[in-house]
């Protein structure tokens, strides 16, 4: 492997010092999932390497209000937390798909959204859920909502002299679910064909179903128990990955239903909406139009999901659907 | 320039000097001649490499050793006591038939160990997550499964 040299600054303000000292010589590295395997493969060749690891308190998890993550927060702490399985299960449900255990205990959710490969795992959920990331520099700080953070495949609007320092998610309106469905050929150490993140929130948490909590119904029939009570959507989030150029929200998608009484048909439509307004091309772990029917497919059951995750109280042990 | 890396292999302090761009699978290999670890892909994908740092498997191919600077690795050869017994997971892995060519067994008994370690009593769907990053071209996974099963007591 090429020589570099490694770095290990103790403050941010010390890291940001040496970004610029070094300017493109150097990189950052954070659990070096990306960076080793990139440098392995001759795809990147700094002189230097500048390591976030010995700057303390960029791996919390901290939830008042709105949830903060440091970007040195791995998927394996994510997957483990408690806290965001319950309130923000869509980061869950990618957290807990992402590589193997041995990459997730030393991978970070910052480095995965800066590589911003098209396939990134976490990026969808985090447009979802309506995340914001932090950027600092020696000249001063802003704040980005994620749909603006990405501009390409491996591209964000991240400057050479910049560190992501956190990313923000608001607290979730009331009756809220989320999840996300990796689309994959392999259960594990896989990178998605599709990703398909959603968001819903209802206006009410509970529905009158034919069995208790709704755990036995099939899903048809809980719709069918919302369209009668005339449940609304209060807001939604739909977001893609590997479906354009960079994660992409929905959003023609998205205002078909925001506002709206939730109903079977509408569901298909805004899922028929979300595939024509996705661009995937045609790539060796899937074609394009094979990407856009499964839009169609996931975008569905995904909302479903959400509404079940709304509807179910989470103590219930009750079995995952199979559809 | 060379630097230096302390830590702790194995439940011993070691001090090494070592080119700061080496992978831990490097220094573990050729610094330090412990060979249990084994290199297959290079590239994170196969767990032949996983050792534990701080009691968590990571892949030692794509680590950088200068990580592992005051804390504690385990590696295979950690795993037997002081009289060179094997180590419980290590002899259900005997029993089971789980090891033909044991290119990815000490990966694999260092996940299995991982794995107990924080849950005693794993499901069979939570072996199969825990060792999803452990290939094995020989067994078909079902004898490693058993042997795992067979240490939590079930
Ligand atoms: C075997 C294997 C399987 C994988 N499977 C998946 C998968 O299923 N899904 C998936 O999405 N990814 C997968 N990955 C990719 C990778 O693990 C993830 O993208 C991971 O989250 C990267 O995080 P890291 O901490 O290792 O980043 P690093 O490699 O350390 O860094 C990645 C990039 O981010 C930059 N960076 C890191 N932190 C910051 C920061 N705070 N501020 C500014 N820049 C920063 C670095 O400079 C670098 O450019 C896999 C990788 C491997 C090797
Ligand atoms: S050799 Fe490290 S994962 Fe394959
Ligand atoms: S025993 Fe040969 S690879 Fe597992």
């Amino acid at each position: 492997m090429k020589r570099f040299h490694y770095l290990k600054p103790h403050s941010i303000d010390e890291a940001l010092a040496l970004l610029n000292q070094y300017g493109n010589r150097a990189g950052l590295i954070a659990g070096g999932t990306d960076v080793i395997v990139m440098i392995k493969q001759k795809k990147m060749a700094p002189e230097v390497l500048i390591s976030l690891q010995g700057i303390p308190g960029l791996d919390q998890i901290e939830f008042n209000g709105g949830l903060r993550i440091g970007p040195m927060v791995t998927h394996r702490a994510i997957e483990k937390s408690e806290m965001i399985r319950k309130q923000f299960p869509a980061l869950t449900d990618a957290a807990d798909v992402l590589g193997s255990v041995q990459i997730r205990n030393v991978a970070t959710i910052g480095g995965n959204i800066v590589t911003a490969a098209p396939s990134a795992d976490t990026a969808a959920p985090l447009l979802a859920l309506g995340a914001q990331v932090k950027l600092k520099s020696a000249k001063g700080k802003r704040t980005i909502p994620t749909e603006q953070f990405f501009t390409g495949p491996g591209e964000t609007v991240l400057q050479k002299d910049e560190i992501l320092t956190e990313i923000l998610i608001p607290h979730p309106l009331p009756n809220t679910g989320s999840a996300y469905w990796k689309h994959q050929r392999r259960g594990a150490l896989d990178l998605p064909i599709l990703g398909v993140a959603v968001l819903l929130s209802l206006d009410k948490a509970t529905v009158a179903c034919s069995d208790l909590l709704c755990t036995a119904s099939p899903i048809s029939t809980v719709l069918h128990s919302l369209e009668g009570e005339e449940v609304v959507c209060k807001e939604v989030r739909i977001a893609l990955g590997v479906a354009a150029p960079t994660p992409m929200r929905a959003t023609k998608a998205e205002n078909l239903l925001r506002g709206k009484k939730i109903s079977d048909e509408l569901l298909d439509e805004v899922a028929e909406a979300a595939a024509k307004e996705a661009q995937p091309r045609d790539s060796i772990r899937g074609e394009a139009w094979y990407r856009r029917d499964m839009i169609r497919v996931l975008v569905k059951r995904m909302a479903m999901r959400c509404i079940e995750r709304v509807l179910v109280p989470e103590e219930t042990v009750f079995p995952v659907r199979l559809w | 320039m060379k630097q230096t890396i302390n830590f702790i292999l194995n439940g011993e302090t070691v001090s090494v000097e070592i080119e700061p761009h080496l992978t831990l699978l490097q220094v573990l290999r050729d610094k330090l001649e412990l060979t249990g670890t084994k290199e297959g892909c290079g590239m994170g994908e196969c767990g032949a490499c996983t050792v534990l740092v701080d009691g968590k498997t990571i892949n030692s191919c794509i680590f950088p050793a200068l990580e592992v600077e005051e804390k504690s690795v385990t590696t295979i050869e950690g795993l037997t006591d002081a009289q060179g017994n094997l180590h419980p997971i290590q002899k259900a892995f005997v029993e089971h038939g789980a090891i033909q060519c044991g290119f990815c067994t000490p990966g694999m008994v260092l996940s299995a160990k991982a794995l107990l370690d924080e849950n005693k009593n794993p499901t069979e769907e939570e072996i199969r997550h825990g060792i999803a990053g452990n290939l094995c071209r020989c067994t078909g996974y079902l004898q490693i499964i058993q042997a795992i099963k067979e240490v939590s007591g079930q």
